[in-house]
């Protein structure tokens, strides 16, 4: 099949605002109108601040949130208003953001494995070879299959939710801030490891951050989602060379910086005080620096 | 950092060793559980350890009748000269088979109700919460007395008036549960990775349930053993002469204040193994954390 791993298509998602006695007072809009498309193969990474709206759109992709308008595609499927599992047929799995709460603290992590396994028909009697196959290529001693979530560290939690996304190869991996909970020094590991995995399972990422520095050496294509919005798209290097958005120069200033190179390609920061980012989301209307930036 | 590779790490301890080590440093727990131990084992070699276990028929001997608590009678005669210490351990084992009874029915279809109510949420929420909103409202005597009347008073009856309203209390529970794990992020991955229903309710929300469940089991042993006995008190439960404890209460009150023993040691009976349970309910409840159970 050509043509795009995935394609979204004016995707929109409000929710409901209710007021302290329960009724609806209005509307949240945390997906505007978004559309971008993934190439079989790459790695698109989507940027922006906390409550930009990121994690709603892996929802919708997944199935777990229902859109308000637009259309997914997952490899030439319209998988708008199929539910979550197995209607998507294995095409597309999910890392979350938190490796604390998406493994099950009472299963042991070769049962958390095995759901996929058992939920595809996976043969009963090869399970425990798969299980431990797929630890390995995690890079996790098979003795962990016994154990629980508690005795693991987020990092080897994390890509104990890697093996399980992968337990049934999809062709999709849909990465919600996968390192975002994690140590610095964890986190390159656990890209490492997604990049390798990437290039042997031959997958296609959609990889949710709001850390550009890991972007940059991460995905080919980056989209910066502002306030539910894309305000910019395209490869990676272009959008980092030259930012047109403010708010994409916005966010860029305030990347740590690894190297002089870096430090050179660094643009100048756009607010004069020098303010910090604001990463509390506020309904759209309201003061944010976006705001205080097209004035 | 020792993230990928495991560096020698400590020994480590099983789930199940921790859980044991913090359940034997918890007093409560401890000593419910000997409690409820204690009384399980007297109730199952009843036979073997009363020293009257003939008297547990319509054995009359009028020559012993009401002797207070000695060496020979522990608990006491009552009036037809029968030892109460051999009929109040065998009323044990009726009591604790009504909670048994009860309990192996309401556990069981609470939890699948609870489970399947917040997880589904809907009209199937609406309705199975709705009746268990009305069946809360009635009081399980009440209920266990008008089923006693309609039917006849004895002992399958007033388990399954029992049973037939207790499975509320469980459902409730689980369905608060349920409700908040529902979104959880697990159970959502589990549902993304394309696991059934089946699998979500009983093999990923289900095991959270299991330590609210067994404190809530365990209190309810309690309770159910005291209505139990109030309905044999009131003459609804178990008929004569099987020696239960309720009955011993009643028929050895009419002999207050002269021959105290005959009521107040069988009623020390009852409040002692419901006492029992409940420690252990109380005792589980801080070691597993578990909070908001009655
Ligand atoms: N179920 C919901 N009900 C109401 N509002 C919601 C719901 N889920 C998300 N929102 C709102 O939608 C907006 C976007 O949320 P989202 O979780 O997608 O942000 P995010 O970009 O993933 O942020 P973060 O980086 O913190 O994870 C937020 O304003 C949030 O409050
Ligand atoms: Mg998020």
């Amino acid at each position: 099949m050509s043509g795009p791993m995935l394609r979204i298509e004016n995707l929109t998602k409000t929710f409901p605002v209710r007021n302290a006695f329960g009724r609806i007072s209005g509307e949240v809009t945390a997906v505007d109108n978004v559309s971008f498309s993934i190439e079989p193969g790459r790695v698109y990474g989507l940027a922006g601040e906390s409550g930009s709206g990121k994690s709603t759109i892996a929802r919708m992709i997944m199935g777990l949130t229902r859109p308000t308008a637009g259309n997914i595609y997952l490899d030439g499927l319209n998988i708008t208003d199929a539910g979550s599992g197995r209607s998507r047929r294995g095409k597309v799995q999910m890392v979350f953001q938190n490796p604390g709460s998406s493994l099950n603290a009472r299963r042991t992590i070769g049962q958390s494995i095995s759901v996929p396994l058992d939920a595809h028909g996976h043969p009963r009697h090869d399970r425990a070879r798969r299980i431990d196959e797929l630890l390995e290529m995690v890079q996790l001693p098979a003795e962990f299959a016994e154990r629980y979530p508690h005795e693991l560290s987020g990092g080897q939690k994390q890509r104990v939710a890697i093996a399980r996304a992968l337990a049934m190869p999809p062709k999709l991996l849909v990465l919600d801030e996968p390192t975002s909970a994690l140590d610095v020094s964890v986190q390159a590991k656990v890209i490492d490891l997604l990049v390798d995995l990437g290039r042997r399972l031959d997958l296609t990422f959609l990889f949710i951050s709001h850390d550009l520095s890991l972007m940059r050496n991460f995905a080919q294509d980056v989209g910066v989602l502002y306030l539910g919005r894309i305000v910019e798209a395209g490869a990676t290097a272009d959008v980092f060379e030259k930012p047109s958005h403010d708010y994409t120069k916005l966010l860029l200033a305030s990347v740590p910086v690894m190297s002089a190179e870096e430090e050179a390609m660094r643009p100048a920061l756009p607010l004069v005080d020098g303010e910090v980012l604001t990463s509390d989301r506020l309904p759209v209307g309201s003061n944010t620096s976006f705001e205080r930036l097209e004035q | 950092m020792t993230d990928a590779t495991s560096v020698s790490q400590p020994r480590r301890l099983s789930n199940a060793d921790q859980n044991w080590y913090r359940f034997t440093r918890n007093p409560t727990a401890l000593i419910g559980a000997g409690i409820v131990i204690l009384c399980i084992l007297a109730a199952i070699f009843a036979p073997f350890i009363t020293p009257y276990p003939e008297h547990v028929g319509a054995v009359v001997d009028f020559r012993s009748r009401h002797l207070p608590p000695s060496a020979d009678y522990w608990f006491g005669t009552d009036n037809v000269g029968r030892d109460i210490f051999s009929r109040t351990i065998f009323g044990m084992r009726i009591s604790l088979l009504l909670a048994v009874v009860v309990l192996g029915i309401a556990v069981p279809v609470g939890t699948i109700l609870g489970l399947v109510a917040g997880y589904f949420g809907g009209w199937v929420d609406i309705i199975i919460m709705r009746i268990t909103d009305i069946a809360l409202a009635i009081p399980a005597l009440v209920m266990a007395l008008a089923v006693a009347a309609v039917l006849s008073p004895d002992l399958i009856n007033a388990m399954l008036a029992i049973a037939g309203l207790w499975w509320t209390w469980h459902a409730r529970l689980i369905y608060a549960i349920t409700r908040q794990l529902r979104s959880q992020e697990f159970v959502e991955a589990a549902e993304t990775l394309g696991a059934g229903k089946m699998h979500i309710l009983f093999r990923e929300i289900l095991p959270n349930c299991v330590s609210a469940l067994a404190v809530k089991t365990s209190l309810d042993c309690g309770f159910v053993i005291i209505v139990g006995a109030s309905l044999s008190f009131l003459g609804l439960g178990i008929q004569p002469p099987t020696p239960d404890l309720g009955t011993m209460v009643a028929s050895g009150s009419d002999f207050l204040p002269d021959y105290w023993w005959e009521s107040v040691l069988p009623g020390c009976a009852i409040l002692f193994v419901a006492l029992g349970f409940i420690l252990l309910g109380d005792g589980l409840r801080d070691l597993f954390d578990v909070e908001e159970i009655r």
